[in-house]
């Protein structure tokens, strides 16, 4: 059994699992220091245990268990990595409820983060694979933790979960970063992790506030293009986005109106990552000379 | 068996009260929770989470101005189990303005029960409290038109099953749980507090006669809730003959408010208590309610009242093992050996005080044998 403590932003999980491949591969995602865990409090106690039965050897399972709970069916065994990571993110979502979490990238760039709500599909992954390969800080990939006393985005720093042809296109476009193996025939195909840059990790205390909202959509052979949008409609949609918007009731919506007030609001569409490098630096600048 | 529950339960008692039960002393407000450190934190904060206990928790720790003694990692879970709490109890006023509403058509009074009543009367147990379904109570003769009136405004039957119909048609107090197509909130509605084929019958009439209006509009009485004596025994009774314990601890909690709250307003309140139970024959249900309050929460409970209702030394004592595990937080930290069979057999001990034993039997047959093969039919 392998036992092991790391910090994931604001929050400490511990792990317990027979799976050597899966400590391995959280190594090779996570720089060392976070490893290295002096408290006894964790807040989240996660084990990825065997199937049962028959299951524990053939056509191996592993199930994820958080304090001793399954929310999810048993996935086969070489999926333990990114059930792991995927588990993180349930278990953060249905517990966190000191932020508002919305499910969102979040970035960050001269001191104001750039939050990325994606429908499945619209390429938000990628984009914020190539923008953190390029000058941004990752915050978060999935969830954007929103402090509600004062606004600001809490990072997480955790792997970009990588899709299917994402894989081999980030690949190419960043042959210096470090990709999980890639595990084949999961609900969402084949998937990959991508390691969060190393600066983002070492930063992963510093929180920030919230410059842009950009609803990125990628679209085959289209021209990059930014187009502000109505703030109302960004608020409506983000709050549909937020998986604990209608707990936080009165305050979560205060919480996103003064977000919008202070932010820009734009619909991003684009085909080519480099365009939308471009845009997104130019998109941080005017905010510095404004 | 009586021996050997025990001799090992002694054992794991000492062993589990000296190291795993990190939630009790918290809901005591116990003064070695000074003392702890960050693994101590660590459990209490996951056996409240277990238990349904977290926000409930947090207010104690507010109302004693001690929230500051857990570590700033704990106080994060605290403070997010108050915000998942206040969405529970506005979502529950919602619910029952939307039954309120729908039964009005009745034209009696929709008396709330549990949760729904701590919170519509604004009793101390609502306070940092999750909700689950809603249950109320109204007159036997109308609960077909309730059910029709319910049905008409988007909540259906969650039991198709036409022996669970059946079994809650004829044998329980109640019609089967119907939950709302759109919002998933779930409701129970009762005639009485005990089925009326238990041991314990109770005159739903009589606990509608009690009840006290409440809300803007009470002169009117379309709202009410139990009387305080009614409210404690239902309390009581549903926890110690109804079998389930996974939120046992919480509902012990409640109790435990209740008591303090009463008796603090009113300091007649432990006789009229006493009585009422003599009245349902409710003796022993509130016995152990006032037993397990007091060695689990310190519930002030006069000394007077401590052997009322009390059963035989020996039962005594097995219930003593069998509710001292059962109530303990519900985290594997907490378990033991025992600890399955003690709910197995409170779970037995439960269906045998609901029904007659010619009724009892073929149930259980059917629940542990038949059901399984018969294809699931939705």
């Amino acid at each position: 059994m392998n036992s092991l403590a790391m910090r994931l932003g604001p929050f400490t999980a511990t792990l317990e699992t027979p799976f050597a491949s899966l400590v391995d591969g959280l190594h090779q995602l996570y720089r060392p220091e976070l490893f290295d865990v002096s408290d006894s409090f964790a807040d989240f106690h996660v084990s990825l245990a065997p199937g049962k039965g028959v299951r524990r050897w053939f056509r191996q399972q592993a199930r994820f268990l958080v304090d001793g709970e399954s929310p999810f069916m048993p996935l086969p065994a070489d999926q333990a990595l990114p059930m792991f990571e995927w588990g993180l993110n349930y278990a953060i979502a249905a517990q966190a409820h000191q932020y508002l979490v919305v499910h969102a990238a979040a970035i960050e760039l001269n001191g104001r983060v750039a939050i990325l709500p994606g429908a499945p599909g619209a390429g938000k992954s990628t984009l914020t694979a190539a923008l953190v390969q390029r000058g941004w800080r990752l915050l978060s990939d999935e969830l954007a933790l929103i402090r509600p006393e004062d606004g600001h985005v809490v990072p997480l720093a955790r792997p970009i979960n990588l899709k299917n042809r994402s894989i081999d296109i980030m690949r190419d476009y960043a042959p210096e970063a470090v990709f999980s193996r890639e595990t084949h025939d999961t609900a969402k195909g084949t998937v990959a992790l991508m390691r969060a840059p190393d600066d983002s990790m070492r930063r992963v205390g510093e929180s920030a506030p919230v410059g842009w909202i950009v609803f990125p959509r990628w679209k085959e052979d289209a021209e990059a293009r930014m187009e502000p949008w109505s703030r109302p409609a960004g608020l409506m949609e983000i709050a549909h986005n937020a998986m604990n918007y209608s707990l936080h009731e009165e305050r979560g919506f205060n919480v996103l109106a003064n977000i919008f007030e202070q932010s820009g609001c734009y619909r991003f569409t684009y085909s080519k990552l480099d365009d939308a490098i471009e845009r997104f630096a130019a998109l941080a600048a005017s905010s510095l000379q404004s | 068996m009586d021996k050997v529950l025990v001799s090992s339960s002694s054992r794991h008692a000492a062993h589990h009260e000296a190291h795993s039960d990190r939630l009790t002393p918290l809901l005591r407000n116990s003064a070695e929770i000074g003392e702890w450190g960050s693994e101590d934190w660590d459990i209490a904060i996951r056996q409240a989470r277990h238990a349904g206990l977290l926000a409930r928790v947090e207010a104690q720790l507010v109302a004693k101005n001690l929230l500051t003694v857990a570590p700033i990692a704990a106080q994060a879970h605290l403070i997010a189990a108050r915000n998942l709490a206040h969405k529970h109890n506005a979502d529950v006023a919602r619910e029952i303005r939307a039954i309120v509403a729908a039964l009005a058509p009745l034209g009696v009074p929709v008396i709330l029960l549990k949760g729904a009543a701590y919170a519509a009367a604004g009793l101390p147990p609502a306070e940092g409290r999750l909700f689950g379904d809603i249950d109320i109570l109204i007159p036997q003769t109308t609960l077909d038109e309730a059910e029709t009136l319910l049905m008409k405004a988007g909540w259906t039957s969650a039991k198709s099953d036409s022996y669970d119909q059946r079994y809650y048609r004829e044998w329980m107090h109640e019609l089967p749980p119907l939950q709302h197509e759109k919002r998933q909130t779930a409701i129970d509605v009762h005639h009485t507090i005990v089925p009326p084929t238990s041991r314990f019958a109770v005159d739903g009439k009589r606990l509608r006669d009690a009840a006290i209006g409440i809300g803007p509009d009470h002169i009117n009485n379309t709202v009410m809730v139990l009387a305080p004596a009614d409210m404690v025994l239902h309390s009581a009774v549903h926890l110690f003959t109804e079998g389930e314990f996974g939120r046992g601890l919480r509902d012990l909690c409640d109790l435990d408010r209740l008591l303090r709250y009463f008796s603090d307003v009113d300091p007649d309140f432990w006789d009229q208590l006493a009585e009422r139970a003599s009245t349902f024959h409710l003796e022993r249900p509130l016995h152990y309610a006032l037993r397990f309050c007091t060695r689990i929460l310190d519930t002030p409970v006069p000394t007077r009242l401590q052997a009322f209702g009390a059963p035989g030394p020996l039962a005594a004592r097995l219930m003593d093992r069998l509710f001292g595990r059962a109530l303990r937080p519900p985290h594997p930290s907490c378990m033991d050996a025992l600890s399955g069979t003690a709910l197995f057999l409170l779970y037995i001990r439960a269906h045998y005080l609901r029904m007659p034993l010619s009724l009892l039997v073929p149930h259980l047959l059917r629940k542990a044998f038949i059901r399984r093969l018969e294809p699931a039919t939705v």
